[in-house]
């Protein structure tokens, strides 16, 4: 069974490095996938606030692991 | 086919340099033996699925795999913004040759004419690459119709050019700028990513397609800007 938790672990390292940043990512997009429509900013909008939000934890994420 | 080109790229320069430190200390024919094996695995991995991904509603796949592109590319753009700030150490390819032949020097010499350890070795970091290319193959072939031909001749494209080099320089592809293509890569998949999951999820991006090379230079201007913050910030906290 250990190359089962071998080729896991790999997979799971292919998405996640960083747990709260991998989650930052999850909940933003449930959040955009759920929660922004309901806003009634418009599909165009919403599009554009959804990237804005990736490019906002990407920042931050980085920020806080150079301050580290 | 560019982006899948050079994502296939930098992970090929990777199981290349582990590949040689085999071939060169264990012998040629069990090393290219466990890559072929794993060459053959990752095929039919991509044939499998994407077979299988073909029959899913497409609204459903783009959601599902622009959340894994996300997931992967923005890690790679992360690592990449890092390292160009010297936060984090640069990939080193011959560091990590030596370092291989050093083990498998330490290692008993085969007398069989299978040396199972090089094989082994030798599946091993070809898989484990692989799964990478696979992965991304299959990502940015799912987001759109007829685009798993071009992804995946993106990643044979470099697995030959990869393939050839080795055979032509017979050491590990040191002067790839590797951190440069991985935050190129990372920048390509999160675009990608981010038009796909927004297409699952319903949004309609301003301009349509065209807004995809409108997400590629956001991400790469933001992300070029990070690294001198990040410099600072680490410079500061270290004194």
């Amino acid at each position: 069974m250990n190359w089962l938790r071998t080729v896991l672990t790999e997979l799971w390292g292919l998405f996640v490095d960083d747990g709260r940043y991998a989650l930052a990512i999850v909940v933003w997009l449930l959040l955009a996938w759920r929660a922004l429509p309901l806003l009634g900013f418009g599909s165009g909008w919403n599009a554009f606030v959804f990237a804005a939000g990736l490019l906002a934890i990407l920042v931050e994420s980085a920020i806080r692991r150079a301050r580290r | 086919m560019l982006a899948s080109f050079l994502a296939s790229l930098v992970e090929c320069v990777e199981a290349l340099t582990v590949v040689l430190a085999v071939g060169v200390v264990r012998g040629w024919r069990s090393a290219l033996a466990g890559c072929a094996a794993a060459l053959l695995v990752l095929l039919l991995l991509v044939v499998s699925l994407g077979r299988a991904l073909a029959r899913i509603p497409l609204h459903e796949v783009q959601l599902a795999v622009g959340a894994l592109l996300l997931l992967f590319g923005m890690r790679w753009l992360r690592k990449a913004v890092l390292r160009a700030a010297g936060v984090l150490a640069l990939h080193d390819e011959d560091a990590i040759y030596r370092r291989e032949m050093q083990i498998l020097r330490g290692e008993a010499v085969a007398v069989q004419a299978w040396d199972r350890l090089a094989f082994a070795a030798s599946f091993k970091i070809s898989m484990l690459e692989g799964i990478e290319v696979v992965f991304i193959v299959l990502a940015i072939g799912a987001g759109h119709a007829g685009l798993l031909w071009p992804a995946s001749l993106g990643a044979l494209a470099a697995l030959l050019v990869v393939a050839a080099l080795g055979l032509v320089v017979h050491r590990p592809l040191a002067r790839v700028p590797e951190n440069t293509l991985k935050f190129v890569v990372g920048v390509l998949l999160c675009a990608f990513g981010t038009f796909w999951a927004g297409e699952g999820m319903g949004y309609a991006w301003p301009g349509g397609d065209w807004s995809v090379p409108g997400l590629v230079g956001t991400f790469l201007v933001v992300s070029a800007l990070c690294v001198p913050c990040c410099r600072r910030l680490a410079w500061e906290t270290a004194r």
